[in-house]
């Protein structure tokens, strides 16, 4: 090892990326997107160290009595930028944050809300998947997005829910809906009755792939139920802050089924998985963002999965 | 680990707090933990040839999904009675187990190859270590880069994998065999792996290690395949290789796990 020169630029570049954080904490874009309804737009990228994994559709609902935030950001900082945020919207207190599943982009601002009388809330597998992930989520984290996370980072839901809860809000009720095995297996949707606004997290991505990392098959499924939902808007997980309903659904549905047609028909034909990753959907490249970092990887994750669907 | 690399770690963890940013960091493709541990610990005092003349590993450089990449080893000649591959060790440097999964073969296997999926928690080597029948020790690596932004090493439908558990497939080329020459054939197997890494103190749910620890796949009662897995061999393990039928007969998958469970398959093979 040369001693002096790294050591050197290793203090310059730390300096840098101090100052980086602080100026980056204070604030957090927001729209209003239904009365009461606030949602900060992600942006189509890959989590890395400039974005710091803050990518996702994130916000807040407020009430007459509570304020609920709705997935927390990709980042401690983003937590707390959102924190901030909500107190110069209203100074209606933070009961409850919602997660809408275990990704880094929708979590990792939990921490920036633990306080006495919040209460955390998600799928009751939320907490598993939170667990079973966390070792390799905290070295992506350091290696990948540029901070370190600790385990009280991963804060688990203490209302886990199974099928339904109602949140009442003071003056608007949320309706929570635990979903069977879709993006992930441990997607919960939102349903503000008030004004008639979905909250879908990465139910719904639009512009950015979708990520299958549950089952492609269940994920069909419930986009099949979920078009029978009154509402008048939906939030996408990845996309614009807000959309017609259920219009939305159409081309992340489109490619779904598209995967799906193709890689059962691969299947049958006795082509292997790494043939399947090759050949399958490439149609559909034009349609999306990201689809060279994601396509693949559905690929092989809905093969996996349909390889067994007939047993 | 003996102290010099326990020091070192130490030193790339404080640099690592102090200054978390990838871009900063030397990110070469790092062989440290294979030659300072690994390859004495697998292949104690041994000499492995790093050539070209006996095995391939095909590995996507970037693996999209780190709980599922496909692996591919390949053997450059066919198995004779005379000269024939015994066994491929695969080994994920970076890995908490790096020992992945080892593959015994036999001449009657026709070809000694061997396709499977693994998780990959790190960027990381992957080694296959062939022994060929004079005892020579022959080493071919590809290095993988575990990405996907938002997706881990588990199983991304624990509960369906579940309910299937024990279950097994096999899938060949068509329905009829071909005899006295290798036949490619597709053994699945339903079950979770679980590995066991999970953190527990966020969840009161623990999930200990569950997985696939022996596969032996037999040919009217002759080995065919016979494999120690460990918790690298993605949920739902599924291996492709080859086997030579002389006659109409049985092919038959056994398998146990750690917790001690058994299961067996079974399917009758026409020329
Ligand atoms: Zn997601």
């Amino acid at each position: 090892m040369k001693p002096n020169q790294p050591r050197l630029r290793l203090t310059a570049s730390a300096l840098l990326l101090c100052l980086a954080i602080a100026s980056h904490a204070e604030t957090i874009s927001i729209q209003e997107v239904a009365p009461g309804v606030y949602v900060h737009q992600g942006v189509h990228q890959l989590p890395d160290e400039h974005n710091r994994g803050e990518i996702a559709n994130i916000g807040f609902i407020v009430g007459e009595r509570c304020v609920a935030v709705i997935d927390s950001g990709g980042s401690p900082e983003q937590g707390l930028a959102l924190k901030h945020q909500i107190g110069a919207v209203t100074h209606t207190p933070i009961c409850y944050v919602i997660n809408t599943h275990v990704h880094p982009d929708h979590i990792y601002g939990n921490l920036a809300f633990k306080a006495a009388g919040v209460s955390f809330i998600g799928h009751h597998k939320l907490g598993q998947a939170m667990a079973l992930r966390a070792p390799f989520y905290r070295e992506k984290a350091r290696s990948e997005l540029g901070f370190t996370l600790s385990a009280e980072h991963f804060v688990p839901p203490d209302q886990p829910v199974k099928d339904t809860l109602d949140l009442d809000l003071g003056g608007r009720t949320l309706r929570l809906t635990a979903h069977p095995t879709a993006h992930t297996d441990n997607d919960l949707s939102i349903l503000d009755t008030q004004t008639g606004t979905l909250w879908l997290g990465d139910l719904l991505f639009m512009g950015h792939i979708p990520v299958v990392d549950g089952s492609l098959n269940g994920w069909l499924q419930e986009i099949g139920k979920l078009r029978s939902v009154q509402a008048d808007r939906v939030i996408p997980g990845h996309g614009p802050v807000v959309a017609a309903w259920p219009l939305a659904l159409t081309g992340e549905e489109n490619y779904l089924k598209q995967l799906q047609t193709e890689i059962r028909s691969a299947i049958q034909s006795g082509k292997t998985i790494e043939q399947a990753m090759e050949e399958i959907g490439q149609s559909t490249r034009p349609d999306w963002r990201l689809f060279d970092d994601f396509h693949k990887r559905n690929i092989a994750t809905a093969f996996a999965e349909l390889e067994w669907e007939d047993d | 680990m003996n102290h010099i690399t326990k020091a070192s770690w130490v030193l790339i963890s404080i640099a690592g707090l102090l200054l978390a940013s990838p871009a900063l960091r030397a990110e070469g493709e790092d062989e440290t933990a294979w030659n300072s541990t690994l390859k004495e610990k697998l292949f104690a005092g041994r000499t492995i040839e790093e050539d070209q003349q006996t095995i391939e590993i095909t590995a996507p450089y970037r693996a999209e999904d780190p709980g599922l990449v496909p692996l591919q080893i390949t053997s450059r000649f066919p198995q004779t009675a005379e000269h024939y591959i015994k066994n491929i060790t695969v080994v994920i440097d970076n890995n908490p187990v790096p020992f992945s999964a080892s593959f015994d073969f036999t001449p009657e296997s026709g070809k000694a190859e061997i396709a499977t999926r693994m998780r990959f928690n790190a960027y990381t080597y992957v080694r296959a270590i062939a022994e060929t029948s004079d005892g020579r020790l022959h080493m071919a690596k590809a290095f993988v880069k575990a990405s996907g932004g938002c997706s881990a090493p588990v199983g991304t439908d624990l509960e369906a994998a579940r309910a299937r558990m024990g279950k097994m497939k096999f899938k060949l080329d068509g329905d009829k065999a071909s005899l006295n020459q290798p036949n490619p054939v597709q053994l699945l197997i339903s079950h979770p792996n679980i590995t066991g890494m999970q953190m527990d103190q966020i969840s009161r749910i623990v999930l200990p290690a569950h997985y696939v620890t022996e596969v032996k796949v037999t040919f009217e009662g002759k080995p065919v395949l016979t494999a120690k897995t460990d918790i690298a061999i993605s949920a739902d393990p599924n291996f492709r290789f080859y086997f030579v039928p002389s006659k109409a007969g049985e092919l038959k998958s056994e398998i146990k796990d750690n917790l001690g469970n058994n299961y067996s398959a079974s399917q009758t093979i026409t020329p």
